[in-house]
């Protein structure tokens, strides 16, 4: 049940474009249809969650590892999961009317969707690898929804800053995880939440911990990480109130809750969390008062509010933990109705500069009011829910005052902060509904549509009652979360307006009047950060690092690639060769490792003499083509004689039909090339080359020879013993192609078909002109088929089509099989087409040969998917699991259809290659025959 | 026996990346199917040398040679023959395109 709600929204991001074919209207309605599917199968779990009870739904993968697909369900992810949905609603509802026809809304929900599956995966993961793969996931979401408007070179700039920044700080998550893993030895978080003490005690602490840090510090836009949230606002405007709101942003903060029973506590976590908070805190908030652009203002403030979560959680005492998700919840609310009246401003004016938008007032009483309760919240006033979370930090403030050294240093920061929260709020406020008139507007503005107010309403309303009725709105909800933040009882806390004259009401009243202050004597402010601006800044060292990392990548590439393969073939050999030296040289052992060995006889010898000779001919011959490849050839035969010698029948029938098929295709090729290669490398080239070539040969003939003399063990046993009795073969090796590892074959021939295919496509289009002479400028014998060897061909090919059924028929007891049946099959095929002609052979075969390939794929997949009609893994050969008297029949009747498929695939791939190639022929001498 | 198929391996090794280095198309693909020779064998090697013990089961036979590398070379050898197919496609149509078989696609000076 809990997975429908992780799933829905992935499955109704597929349904989009679909859905975005019927209409803009269907688009939106089928968005919030799956949006509230995803809520209708969360709700029957809501209970038990909110009665204390943490839900945990586990589906084994790889156990052994620690991967299962596991959901947990507890208060503090059901809350998130309620925040991601109920805004994501009010997203969806709003982005309808905020898009213009130019955009497509299918593309959006999609992605938009995407998002919300990701976030929902975060928030409900019990595994964290499987927190960390959403995670990612939201990285990836995040960076489709802020380049929505592709076009434009900032979203695009945005987009890439956010993904870079966040996906490296996903890197470091992982690694910290990894090691969090190690420590306690599980992933899953009821053993990670439990093992808080086992923690903090071990020596991987501190490093853990930074690296767990560095993922939600640059995920949260915290201080110096912050500057890649103010860039992520050339997204659309719904994207930025989800993005601030419920998601992205609030992944790290939802870890730092997730896992603070198990990492807070300690000296480091305090100086860390609460130092970048606090400094995130002041900075967000600075900043914001200066930014001219509304969104930039909204921006900053979530940097600093996002600053001052992270810091309550620093501070790390119960009631701090609960004041931090309290904020969280509030900071949702008033932002997401911050950004929607920021959209809606925008949207009427066409423009988001605070410089020209002014008294707007006049234009839009309606939408004025909805920002004003929001950003009052903002600023933290009485009777607004901010005041309420805000207050809770100024008095944990002011309780560690006097426990730490600099403590006293807190409740100013605190106050400071507070008061630019206030004037950046006043600003939104008063430049944009008051002070004056508009300064030439693109449009002029009047007030939405009714359904685009709704969102905001909602969201307002939603601020004044948590703000005037706290107790009886949020407490239960913020006890929830509260407990499972905690993993035990939620400490005792008071939600009300009034609590008397206390240290934090003073610091709000300051905050108050110090705002109003500021804003007062903004102009001067102003002056001072427009020459202060810029001078150093976070993005610049960005920049900086970005640009000099491209820099090293390009100059590195170009070190290695200068347009020449065989410059970066010597470098690539070198390399192998330098690695392979230092591994040996680095451990030096004795040469012969004291297995016994065969001894040689004469027969060995002269071939060996002749796979040397022959090999050293091609060499020194490569200039003569057609001698070259003669002579290779030889080598071919050699080294199947070596299969002979060493018990490998089949590889030995493999390589000499391999050798043949390969000898016809280069000597097709080679009709078409030069017949002899120029000599052009110079002398030192080769002596080079020849250096390269000799130590490779030495150091492979070193390696070979080393482990041909050390004792070895194997898990050849298991298959010889289970060959017969299982897999119902005496050929081991067929049996386990077609049986125990028949995946890996079934992914073998596919990589042959899709070489075919390659080589089809290739040569469609390609026009090669045929030379008049051969080499010695005698003209070519245009007696194509000379009757004798068309005759002889014609009465072999029954003879030999029966041996490759023969071969087939007994490969899975003897030496053979489909591999070398197809090969035998080709072959014959081939010399019908040499000897007598491709038209003649056409006439009497099927004109292509891509319905083969198609039919043994498909056999040798059926076969496999045969084994699920019996509840077997895929690809488990018959005889397993059908337990009849006769099973020898049935059982070989399986395995052999699956050769049948890579018997049929084979004969298609080479026929397919082989006579493609051949028919180019024809085409190239026929004009001149006649 | 294992020094001599040990000097095989290197012998084929040596002759391969030594045409693999050349400047025109033809002798690569020769020396890629040297190569693949050598690692064909070096593969198989990895099994140990073993006379006359085929892998087929058989109630006479007294031992086994390894058939597991037996198996991964022979998909190896057809997976290799498709691969010198498309080089040598991939030669021809870039001799045919280009006019010229070099490696880099273009005569150098």
């Amino acid at each position: 049940m809990l997975a429908w709600v992780v799933l829905t929204p992935f499955l109704g991001a597929l349904l989009m474009p679909l859905a975005a074919r019927l209409g803009r209207l269907y688009t939106a309605w089928a968005a919030a249809a799956v949006t509230s599917l995803a809520l209708a199968a969360l709700l029957p779990l809501a209970p038990a969650a909110f009665g204390g009870d943490t839900l945990v739904q586990r589906w084994p993968w790889l156990s052994a590892a620690g991967l299962d697909l596991a959901l947990r369900l507890d208060g503090l992810a059901l809350l998130f999961a309620l925040l991601i949905l109920a805004i994501g609603l009010l997203v969806i509802l709003y982005a309808r009317y905020y898009l213009s026809e130019r955009d497509g809304l299918g593309r959006f929900y999609a992605y938009l969707l995407l998002f919300m599956g990701a976030m929902l995966g975060i928030v409900l993961s019990e595994n964290l690898i499987q927190l960390i793969v959403f995670w990612e996931l939201t990285s990836l979401a995040s960076f489709l929804l802020i380049s929505y408007w592709q076009h434009r070179s900032d979203a695009r700039q945005g987009a890439r800053m956010a993904l870079t920044v966040t996906g490296m700080g996903g890197l470091a998550l992982l690694a910290g995880v990894l090691l969090l893993g190690e420590i306690v030895g599980s992933y899953e978080l009821t053993a990670v939440l439990a093992a808080g003490d086992t923690i903090r005690a071990h020596p991987w602490y501190a490093p853990m911990l930074v690296l767990v840090l560095l993922g939600v510090f640059t995920k949260s836009a915290q201080f110096p990480f912050h500057f890649w949230l103010p860039h992520a606002m050339a997204a659309p405007t719904p994207v930025s109130a989800y993005l601030h709101s419920a998601t992205m942003v609030k992944a790290g903060v939802f870890l730092l809750a997730r896992l603070f029973p198990a990492l807070s506590g300690t000296e480091l976590w305090s100086t860390l969390v609460g130092g970048v908070g606090l400094a995130t805190l002041l900075v967000g908030a600075t900043i914001a008062l200066f930014q001219h652009d509304l969104k930039g203002l909204l921006a900053y403030s979530t940097v600093s509010h996002l600053g001052l979560i992270a810091a309550l959680f620093g501070i790390g005492t119960p009631l701090a933990a609960v004041a931090g998700v309290f904020h969280i919840i509030n900071h949702a609310t008033f932002k997401a109705g911050l950004f929607m009246a920021a959209g809606i401003i925008d949207h009427e004016c066409g423009t988001r500069d605070m410089r020209r938008i002014n008294g707007l007032w006049r234009y839009m009483p309606y939408t004025a009011t909805l920002a004003m309760v929001a950003a009052a919240a903002m600023a933290g006033v009485p009777l607004f829910n901010g005041f309420l979370s805000k207050e809770m930090f100024f008095a944990e403030a002011v309780s560690l005052a006097t426990q730490m050294r600099f403590g006293w240093l807190l409740p100013l920061v605190v106050t400071v902060a507070g008061v630019f929260a206030v004037a950046y709020s006043v600003r939104f406020i008063h430049d944009v509904f008051f002070n004056g008139d508009p300064v030439d507007l693109p449009r002029t503005p009047h007030e939405p549509p009714r359904w685009m107010k709704l969102p905001v309403e909602v969201l307002v309303v939603l601020c004044l009652l948590v703000g005037i009725f706290p107790a009886t709105t949020v407490q239960p909800v913020l006890e929830m979360a509260a407990a499972a933040v905690l993993q035990g009882p939620p400490p005792q806390f008071d939600l009300a307006l009034w609590h008397g004259v206390s240290p934090a009401l003073l610091m709000s009243v300051a905050a108050l009047v110090g705002g109003l202050m500021v804003y007062a004597g903004r102009r001067p402010l102003y002056g001072l950060a427009e020459r202060l601006g810029g001078r150093w800044s976070a993005r610049q060292v960005y920049d900086t690092l970005v640009g000099a990392l491209f820099g090293a990548a390009a100059a590195l590439t170009h070190t290695i690639d200068r347009s020449s393969l065989q410059r970066m073939l010597a470098i690539l050999f070198a390399s192998a060769l330098a690695l392979g030296a230092a591994g040996v040289l680095g451990t030096p052992t004795a040469l012969d490792g004291g297995r016994p060995q065969l001894p040689t006889d004469g027969v060995s010898l002269t071939a060996a003499a002749g796979l040397v000779a022959a090999t050293l001919a091609a060499v020194w011959l490569h200039r003569e083509r057609l001698t070259a490849l003669i002579v290779t050839g030889a080598v071919g035969l050699i080294v199947s004689l070596i299969f002979v010698k060493f018990s490998a029948p089949d590889l030995a029938l493999t390589q000499l039909a391999v050798e043949v098929v390969t000898a016809v295709l280069m000597l097709l090729a080679l009709y078409f090339l030069p017949q002899r290669s120029p000599a052009e490398s110079t002398r030192a080239r080769r002596l080079r080359d020849a250096g390269l070539a000799l130590a490779a040969g030495g150091g492979v003939a070193w390696l070979a020879y080393a482990v041909l003399t050390r004792p070895y063990t194997t898990i050849a046993g298991y298959y010889l013993d289970k060959s017969l009795p299982e897999g119902g073969g005496r050929n081991v090796v067929n049996v386990i192609l077609v049986d125990f590892r028949g995946f890996d074959t079934l992914g073998e021939i596919t990589v042959l078909a899709i070489a075919a295919l390659g080589i089809y496509a290739m040569l469609e289009r390609l026009t090669l002109a045929g030379p008049q002479r051969d080499m010695d400028g005698r003209p070519w014998n245009w007696d194509l088929h000379p009757v004798i060897m068309a005759s002889l061909t014609r009465l072999l090919l029954p003879l030999a089509l029966l041996t490759s059924v023969f071969i087939f028929l007994r490969g899975h007891n003897l030496p053979g099989g489909g591999f070398i049946a197809g090969l035998i099959t080709a072959v014959a095929l081939i010399m019908q087409y040499l000897a007598n002609g491709a038209a003649w052979t056409q006439e009497r075969l099927p004109p292509n040969f891509h319905p083969v390939i198609g039919w043994g794929l498909a056999i040798a997949l059926a076969t496999g998917l045969a084994a699920w009609a019996f509840g077997r893994p895929f690809l488990t050969s018959a005889f397993g699991h059908l337990h009849l008297p006769a099973v020898g029949e049935i059982e070989l009747a399986s395995a052999m259809a699956f050769d049948l498929g890579v018997y049929l695939v084979v004969v298609g791939v080479t026929l397919l290659i082989l006579v493609h190639l051949g028919l180019m022929h024809g085409a190239s001498h026929r004009g001149e025959v006649r | 026996m294992e020094a001599l198929v040990a000097m095989v391996i290197g012998v084929l090794t040596a002759g391969g990346v030594y045409l693999v280095l050349r400047a025109r198309t033809f002798p690569v693909v020769l020396g890629l199917t040297l190569l693949s020779y050598a690692v064909n064998l070096f593969l198989f090697a990895m099994g140990r040398l073993v006379i006359g013990a085929p892998p087929v089961v058989a109630e006479t036979a007294h031992a086994y040679t390894d058939p597991l590398p037996q198996a991964l070379v022979l998909t190896a050898i057809v997976i290799g023959f498709g691969m010198t197919a498309f080089v040598i496609m991939l030669a021809l149509k870039a001799y045919a395109e280009l006019g010229d078989d070099h490696v880099d696609g273009e005569r150098r000076p």
